[in-house]
């Protein structure tokens, strides 16, 4: 990837968040409820941010497991922020032309009698652009 | 007392019922809810990106219509009393995104975050007070284990929310307990229902919600109350559904004795 170190900017310019004020206490991870779901932890993410591993990052699953639950922000004690980490690199995805990660075709599929129309908006928000 | 209120689109289509009880509560508590005019929908989840500003208008809109009204904002969707919540610490503290969304509004006096955004629940605490509610009370829930069902949007960044101890909260049980029933406290209460993972990911959701669910029923709970139609909805797809999930505002109107008259309105 010729551009790895723009993409690794762009990751902490658009979330805002500083990851080499990471003490790698692990705390982040402990708390995801999303933990064994995810193939890169919430405490490795902060890592591979910053050796700009970031073709890993935009591959990686953990994109659409991380709930924006916020346990990681609210616990982290270095205030490193890892979902808004998380959140920044699955912009990078979804903002590319045809990489949305939800499309209107899937969704009579996807609905039931009870489905709220928050979860629409709030899924379209998260997974597309 | 007069306030301004965001109903948000669930509460139109799905949660009706969150917000017919409210208002019938609210009427019967001395309050009136007057709707933002032509609110648009918040989106659901806060735009975490700091470079997004169009997915922030609809909120931005809502905040100053209620601050050129003079009255406070008051939300009963978890979803978006967060969302309301971290847009208006954003005007207030953020000068890129104040600018340039002020750039888009166009209006002849900037909008600076000066509106409180109250969610019902601090409505009831802070304004009516708990033991003033206690007292409305004409229909307690006498014996009733309730569970409260905080979830994570009203709670963190507890910073900025602002709304309870993230940790360890209170305000759900110091209703339960005003309107005369017995708080069951679970650990579980303030963990994640999966939000809008269940869309894609069932499974994943039902896994989590079967959590809260066990932990909840392990301690005693007959049931489980919360203020977030997502969170009610993927709290009943859990496997393990041993226990009824309820709107608070269906049991304060209950308690106030206005739960047939909510509906008929």
């Amino acid at each position: 990837m010729s551009n790895v170190k723009n993409s690794s900017e762009k990751i902490k310019e658009i979330s805002g968040a500083n990851p080499l004020k990471c003490m790698k206490c692990g705390k982040c991870s402990a708390t995801c409820p999303a933990f064994n779901e995810m193939d890169i932890k919430p405490h490795q993410f902060v890592s591979y941010v910053i050796n700009e591993d970031i073709e890993a990052l935009v591959n990686s699953k953990s994109l659409y497991r991380c709930l924006s639950c916020f346990a990681c922000i609210e616990r982290c004690p270095r205030d490193v922020q890892p979902g808004k980490l998380i959140d920044a690199a699955r912009q990078l995805v979804v903002r590319k032309r045809g990489q949305n990660y939800l499309v209107p075709d899937e969704i009579p599929a996807l609905l039931d009698e009870e489905t709220p129309q928050q979860l629409l908006v709030s899924a379209f928000r998260r997974y597309r652009r | 007392m007069k306030y301004s209120y965001y109903p948000g689109c669930t509460l139109r289509t799905k949660a009706k019922d969150l917000d017919a009880y409210a208002k019938a509560s609210a009427k019967a508590l001395g309050f009136e809810l007057e709707e933002i005019t032509d609110w648009q929908c918040c989106g659901g989840v806060y735009p975490l990106g700091s470079d997004e500003i169009a997915s922030k208008l609809s909120s931005v809109r809502a905040l100053k219509e209620a601050k050129d009204k003079g009255q406070e904002l008051v939300t009963l969707c978890s979803a978006c009393h967060h969302v309301l919540k971290r847009v208006n610490d954003d005007m207030k503290n953020v000068e890129d995104i104040r600018t340039r969304a002020n750039n888009y509004i166009n209006s002849d006096v900037p909008y600076e975050g000066e509106t409180e955004v109250l969610h019902f629940l601090e409505v009831l605490r802070d304004k009516i007070g708990f033991s003033a509610l206690k007292e409305k009370v004409t229909n307690p829930l006498t014996g009733k284990k309730i569970g409260a069902y905080y979830g994570c949007l009203l709670l963190r960044p507890g910073k900025i929310m602002g709304f309870d101890n993230p940790e360890n909260p209170k305000i759900l049980e110091d209703f339960i307990r005003a309107i005369g029933a017995e708080p069951v406290i679970y650990p579980y209460r303030n963990e994640c229902c999966g939000g809008y993972i269940s869309l894609k990911e069932k499974e994943m959701a039902e896994n989590m919600c079967d959590k809260i669910m066990s932990s909840a029923d392990g301690f005693g709970a007959d049931m489980l109350i919360t203020a977030c139609p997502l969170c009610l909805y993927n709290l009943n797809n859990s496997k393990a559904n041993r226990l009824p999930v309820v709107y608070f505002t269906e049991l304060l109107a209950e308690a106030l004795g206005v739960k047939e008259a909510a509906l008929n309105e």
